[in-house]
């Protein structure tokens, strides 16, 4: 796996760019990320990314956008002005972990 | 290792050159949730999308029917019981009464064990995510129904040319 080197980390990455360790992630690292993709973290973001996050470690994999919006009780169209565009994979990718793979 | 990270390409531009329109012509259960999953899969890359319903398709935005599609597997000789590939349903039990409650019931279940929610719920997730709703005017027409029969998600009724406009430059895919 190739690694790169953010906000002074190294971390490893997938061949899209994404983290492959989620135990290398730490929140000064989520918001080097989101610097990077242009978004400037707030509470609101963190909500969700910390959900993110807890959710992965009891489930296993990413929440896809329609958990995160029921089990956070966030409407979806919140989630498209936090995350612009591609709000799932952005999500994932600030918090550190894989793309989901549900399909809904 | 060059000193500049290596970053995803969200390409948020890329969305933007592209346009998808769905066209769902049948109202039953299996047959409404590709155009749903589909939509509600390209609103989330980003791009712009817009469902045209028709004849059929109608019942999925008819409030009076949308909650209640149904699953009957007349004619499909794929049906099977659940992981018992390779061993068909016989056909003539699907017309006998109640069949089609049951495989109705059946197919919801599948659905739900998935998270994945019902059609009215799909729909209110593909407009909150920007999607655009519209129904065809000759089924309206045909089917005597006025936009207040429909889901107040559908944001008109309009003519084969007026679709036409819509979807110039975009990917069509029917259902």
């Amino acid at each position: 796996m190739p690694t790169t080197t953010i906000a002074g980390h190294e971390v490893e990455v997938n061949e899209e760019g994404f983290l492959t360790q989620p135990s290398q992630w730490n929140e000064e690292l989520g918001a080097a990320l989101a610097g990077l993709i242009g978004i400037e973290l707030t509470d609101d973001h963190w909500k969700v990314i910390n959900f993110l996050r807890s959710d992965y470690e009891a489930q296993g994999e990413t929440a896809t956008l329609r958990r995160v919006s029921t089990q956070m009780g966030l409407p979806v169209k919140q989630l498209f002005t936090l995350f612009p565009g591609k709000p799932a994979k952005k999500m994932s990718y600030v918090s550190g972990l894989p793309k989901p793979k549900g399909c809904v | 290792m060059t000193d500049q990270p290596f970053v995803p390409s969200f390409d948020d531009d890329a969305g933007a050159d592209r346009k998808f329109v769905l066209i769902c012509s049948k109202g039953n259960l299996d047959m409404a949730y590709p155009g749903l999953i589909l939509a509600n899969a390209a609103l989330g890359e980003g791009i712009e999308t817009h469902i045209f319903f028709t004849f059929w398709g109608f019942d999925m935005i008819n409030k009076k029917t949308m909650g209640n599609l149904k699953f009957s597997y007349i004619g499909n000789t794929a049906m099977h019981m659940p992981g018992q590939f390779g061993f068909s349903m016989p056909q003539g039990m699907a017309g006998l009464p109640g069949v089609t409650a049951l495989t109705t019931k059946m197919m919801k279940k599948q659905i739900a064990d998935l998270d994945i929610p019902e059609v009215p719920e799909m729909l209110e997730m593909i407009t909150a995510s920007g999607g655009h709703l519209w129904a065809c005017r000759m089924s309206a027409d045909m089917m005597q129904l006025v936009e207040d029969d429909l889901y107040e998600g559908v944001e008109g009724i309009i003519s084969a040319s007026d679709f036409i406009e819509l979807s110039e430059g975009a990917q069509v895919i029917f259902i």
